[in-house]
């Protein structure tokens, strides 16, 4: 990686994490779970670099195998996350 | 195509933001999750087509795995195991970015042979050491909530200098690491200590404090797959994780607030022990008034306002659909009936506004402590269910008292108050409670659910 897109890389860091505690901020305790669970979705995205990893087509590679493991785990995280977080929202009525 | 995928990434990420964004609201949060989901889709439709046709099947077969794994766990839990099945999520989540890390170094340096640079190298490294920390600390979360591994606080001496020591041999293996590519011992301990680390920063953590460390390991995985994202030159990556790291930190900052805590102070753990936490265990006995299920019912009939305080043992004892009971027949009668949350009711942030929603309790008679503890004064009547650390007027009275300077609900200014409570047990910090002595409280003893429900029938034939 060359400094300078090294550079880019933390200007998006920092934007984002800027955005996030912004957001954050207003969102009222009444949902707090379903935030963290819902955010806990979106750490999900590795599995992006997990599909990557999985790109190898020699299946004597460990990095494949890797790719694969983490594959299985990030899916669980998005999946369950979503779900989840779709099964408590469902729940909160006004009457 | 390049540019098609960097914008579908783009697209991703603001889709992240609204998201997120809507989650804020209760009458937006489900369309708000929603496209965050759909952000998901699009990021990972935008992957899958980059990659060669014949390795979609392994793809194919990893995401069947997982998705029939993660359905299965949403759908099965029960609300009241939310904080460990999401303590657990999150784990998994941290492990897929330390594995990601690791198969990208692998790959490049034993693989193909290449050098990496050190801005790689040093990202694979962070990437290894939070991703492992994340994976094996929500992993003893999990198992401490769950009651696998004890809530207490495991604390031995010389931990916090051995948790250093590790940390400075974790600093050390990346710095060989970072100086002999073709040699991958180095990253393999890095990501074993990263491991133990994890394991051993948890460990001395008491089972009250569960909601500071779930947030805080929350931010852990958004940084670790921020992190990544700088392994791979991935902005959305980058995004979201961001998003993520920063939520769980506001959320930690909130339940340290909560608790009059210092974050410092928690992970150092120990907190909840009977050792040297300024309990005059021989100060004098609570006197106590107890009142039974019919006098109960009466004074509820008498009231014209009543606010409910849930805590987390109202949960434990399945006392929701009784509460809910109580509180439609109270309306019923013209009695006003708020529930007054506090920030750590539960075992994780706004854990009691799920476990209420879940009762079919509406949401706009929750009232956060805030915006209800200055009506405490003009309420005839308060009633506890399972709380008793968060309504100890201690906190704001006793500065011997561990929970001194804790914020906490101003029950003992309504007119009367009713506790229902299985036995005259301590706490989670294992302290007296000094609201049980007060001249308006009365004591109603008994398992939570049996003693709400035999109320209400009560209460039906006033």
């Amino acid at each position: 990686m060359t400094a300078e897109s090294f550079i880019i890389l933390l200007y998006i860091l920092v934007l984002a994490s800027y955005v996030g505690f912004e957001l954050i901020n207003k969102v009222p305790p009444t949902l707090h779970t379903p935030l963290m669970s819902g955010s806990n979705a979106i750490s999900g995205i590795t599995i992006v670099g997990a599909i990557i990893a999985c790109n190898v087509l020699n299946y004597g590679a460990i990095s494949k195998w890797l790719g694969m493991i983490a594959l299985i785990l990030a899916t669980i995280n998005v999946v369950g996350g979503y779900a989840l977080t779709d099964r408590m929202l469902k729940m909160f009525k006004k009457k | 195509m390049n540019i098609l995928i960097q914008i579908a990434y783009l697209a991703a990420s603001i889709l992240f933001i609204i998201g997120i964004k809507m989650l804020g609201r209760t009458s937006t949060a489900r369309k708000g999750n929603f496209l965050s989901s759909l952000g998901m889709f699009i990021a990972i439709f935008a992957t899958v087509i980059q990659v060669e046709a014949i390795t979609l099947v392994d793809i194919l077969i990893c995401v069947i795995i997982g998705s029939a794994l993660g359905l299965f766990i949403a759908f099965k839990v029960q609300m009241t195991k939310v904080p460990e099945m999401v303590a657990l999520f999150n784990g998994f989540g941290g492990l897929a970015s330390l594995t990601v890390a690791l198969a990208d170094f692998w790959l490049n340096t034993q693989e193909k042979g290449l050098q990496v640079d050190q801005i790689t190298g040093i990202s694979v490294a962070i990437s290894i050491l939070i991703g492992g920390v994340t994976f094996t600390g929500s992993l003893i979360a999990y198992l401490k909530l769950n009651g696998k591994v004890s809530g207490k606080a495991i604390t031995f001496t010389g931990q916090h200098l051995i948790n250093l020591l590790l940390l400075i041999a974790a600093v050390g293996v990346s710095v060989f690491a970072l100086t002999d590519f073709s040699n991958p011992t180095f990253m393999i301990a890095l990501a074993i200590l990263s491991l133990v680390i994890g394991v051993l920063v948890v460990i001395p953590i008491g089972g009250a404090d569960m909601p500071v460390v779930i947030s805080l390991l929350n931010s852990y995985s958004g940084m670790a797959a921020c992190a990544t994202g700088f392994v791979l030159n991935n902005n959305v990556l980058i995004v979201a994780g961001a998003l993520v790291g920063a939520s769980g930190i506001i959320l930690t900052q909130i339940m340290c607030k909560a608790m009059n805590r210092s974050l410092i102070n928690v992970l150092l753990g120990g907190f909840g022990q009977t050792s040297g936490s300024g309990n005059q265990a021989d100060g004098p006995e609570i006197a106590v008034k107890e009142v039974g299920v019919e006098e109960a019912a009466q004074i509820f009939d008498s009231v014209s306002s009543l606010i409910i305080v849930p805590g987390y043992g109202m949960a434990v004892a399945q006392a929701q659909h009784a509460i809910r009971e109580l509180s439609e027949l109270c309306e019923k009668r013209n009695i006003n009936v708020r529930f007054a949350i506090h920030p750590v009711a539960g075992r994780m942030p706004g854990h009691m506004n799920v476990l209420l929603a879940e009762a079919n309790i509406s949401y706009d008679k929750l009232i956060e402590m805030d915006e209800i503890n200055d009506d405490f004064a003009n309420t005839d009547l308060v009633f506890v269910v399972g709380a008793n650390d968060v309504v100890n007027p201690a906190a704001k009275t006793n500065p011997d008292s561990p929970i001194f300077g804790m914020p906490v609900l101003n029950v003992e200014k309504a007119q009367t108050v009713i506790v229902t409570k299985r036995s005259m047990g301590k706490g989670y910090a294992g302290i007296e409670n000094e609201l049980f002595g007060a001249d308006n409280c009365l004591m109603l003893f008994g398992d939570a659910k049996q003693t709400i429900t035999k109320l209400v029938g009560e209460l039906k034939e006033l």
